[in-house]
């Protein structure tokens, strides 16, 4: 139901049954490697190019959060997915693939949370009994479409971001066990007037705060209700930019662990990422493995995972518009103790 | 002696070329067309070639000296037929580059099957 302004709270409290991750050689290679479900050791995956390398990660994600949730694919009412490339082609060419009730969305980087929202909503509300989040990205597919393709050997400055090749499902329960969701905050649209694609964790930073705002302000509580609050794909600029603005607004955010999915996915001092982590799969990959361990084994009790997507398109930028940008926080809770 | 101008020149082109990079935001692409047209305006006033005496490779080899021929291959051409001479000049000192990009484009788009 409606809570607030803009924020949804789930009375049938939806339980996140399975997830599952697959992710590239570099993401092996972090600090979370050895969480993810599936590392593949090059980022072709034996395809012909890197559009269908990213699907085939989005494919073998869902399919194997639908297996651990100990169901099959005709069993799931709907699936809710959308990533970076033009048109969502790798979601809507997975969907193709599995033959499940398809609805596409588009939110960038946000699309984690925003298609878990949306799937909590509809189970919440009885639209499905069974529904399926997800999204992808992959680096060599990201940087074509956005920047420069990678063998043009583009120099690239130290607040840029690495885009996360891979890809995470949730299937959300109106029963069973696990990490339940309990909230949702739809965020609006924040342009700081940013042009540059390389510095999108500064873009994004206002609109993860605006969102994080909304959120504490709709449900009336404080940072400290979350044990932990981890923002999408800031990175280094963006997170600490994100601190900046929380202390100007008198949010005391140091009373919680406020932690950025692009900074925990890489070893950013080891591995060559710039400023850390970026792309769809960024909040996914690490919400969907490490988080959920943590809640699941009760390590975590409640977290708010906000994600952050940068809405622009290469030719947005080419025409000199401004980096329109917003982030989707969703509050899940450790299905352990829970009444 | 040119040598060490040709270090110090070259390198100073190509800090240029950071700078408009890193400082003006310039994309690669930007700052690749600026130093072209750089080249070109210099000749045009005729710097190119008392900078080539001085620092040698170092000004030859920077993508200013692409700009440079250009417009050298049209003032030519312009002494000899006139103003039709522009036009067809700007290719003559530069169409081994620009040939050699089309046939080895093509050379290595038979071979390895590029895709959009």
């Amino acid at each position: 139901m409606l809570k607030g302004h803009q924020s949804w709270e789930f009375r049938n409290r939806p339980v996140i049954l399975g997830t599952a991750t697959a992710v590239g050689p570099e993401e092996g290679r972090g600090p979370l490697g050895d969480e993810f479900d599936i590392v593949h050791g090059d980022t072709l995956l034996e395809q012909k190019s890197w559009e269908q390398a990213e699907k085939m990660l989005l494919e073998e994600a869902a399919k194997l959060a639908i297996e651990k949730a100990g169901l099959t694919k005709e069993r799931i009412h709907f699936y809710i997915g959308g990533d970076l490339m033009n048109q969502i082609i790798s979601n809507s060419f997975a969907a193709r693939t599995l033959g499940i009730p398809y609805i596409g969305v588009f939110g960038a980087c946000s699309t984690s949370m925003e298609s878990l929202a949306l799937a909590a909503q509809l189970v919440d509300a009885g639209f499905a009994k069974y529904a399926v989040a997800a999204t992808c990205s992959h680096n060599s597919s990201a940087e074509k479409q956005f920047r420069y393709p990678t063998e043009y050997g583009s120099q690239k400055p130290p607040t840029a971001q690495y885009t996360v090749t891979g890809a995470g499902a949730a299937v959300v329960s109106r029963d069973g066990d696990g990490p339940v969701v309990t909230r949702a905050t739809i965020g609006r649209i924040v342009d700081m007037g940013i042009k540059d694609p390389f510095n999108m964790g500064a873009a994004m930073a206002p609109a993860a705060v605006d969102t994080i705002e909304a959120h504490l302000r709709d449900f009336a509580i404080q940072p400290e209700f979350y044990d932990l609050i981890v923002t999408g794909d800031l990175a280094k600029v963006g997170h600490a930019i994100a601190v900046d603005l929380f202390a100007k607004h008198n949010v005391p955010i140091e009373r919680t662990k406020f932690d950025d999915c692009g900074l925990m996915v890489y070893d950013l001092n080891k591995q060559p990422v710039q400023a850390g982590g970026s792309g769809c799969a960024c909040s996914a990959v690490v919400a969907y493995s490490h988080l959920m361990r943590k809640l699941r084994a009760g390590e975590l009790k409640r977290i708010l995972v906000v994600a952050t997507g940068a809405l622009l398109s290469p030719l947005s930028y080419q025409q000199g518009e401004t980096i329109p940008c917003i982030a989707h926080a969703v509050a899940i809770e450790s299905g352990v103790n829970a009444s | 002696m040119i040598f060490l101008w040709a270090f110090l020149i070259g390198g100073a082109i190509c800090v240029l070329g950071q700078i408009l990079i890193d400082v003006a935001r310039l994309t690669p692409a930007h700052t690749m067309s600026t130093l072209v047209v750089i080249g070109a305006v210099a000749d045009g006033l005729g710097l190119y070639d008392p900078l080539i005496k001085f620092a040698g490779a170092g000004v030859t080899v920077p993508i200013t000296s692409f700009g440079n021929a250009l417009v050298h291959g049209a003032l030519a051409e312009l002494e000899r037929h006139g103003f039709i001479g522009i036009i067809t000049g700007i290719f003559e000192v530069t169409s081994a580059g620009i040939s050699a990009a089309i046939i080895f484009s093509f050379l290595a788009a038979v071979i390895f099957r590029p895709r959009g």
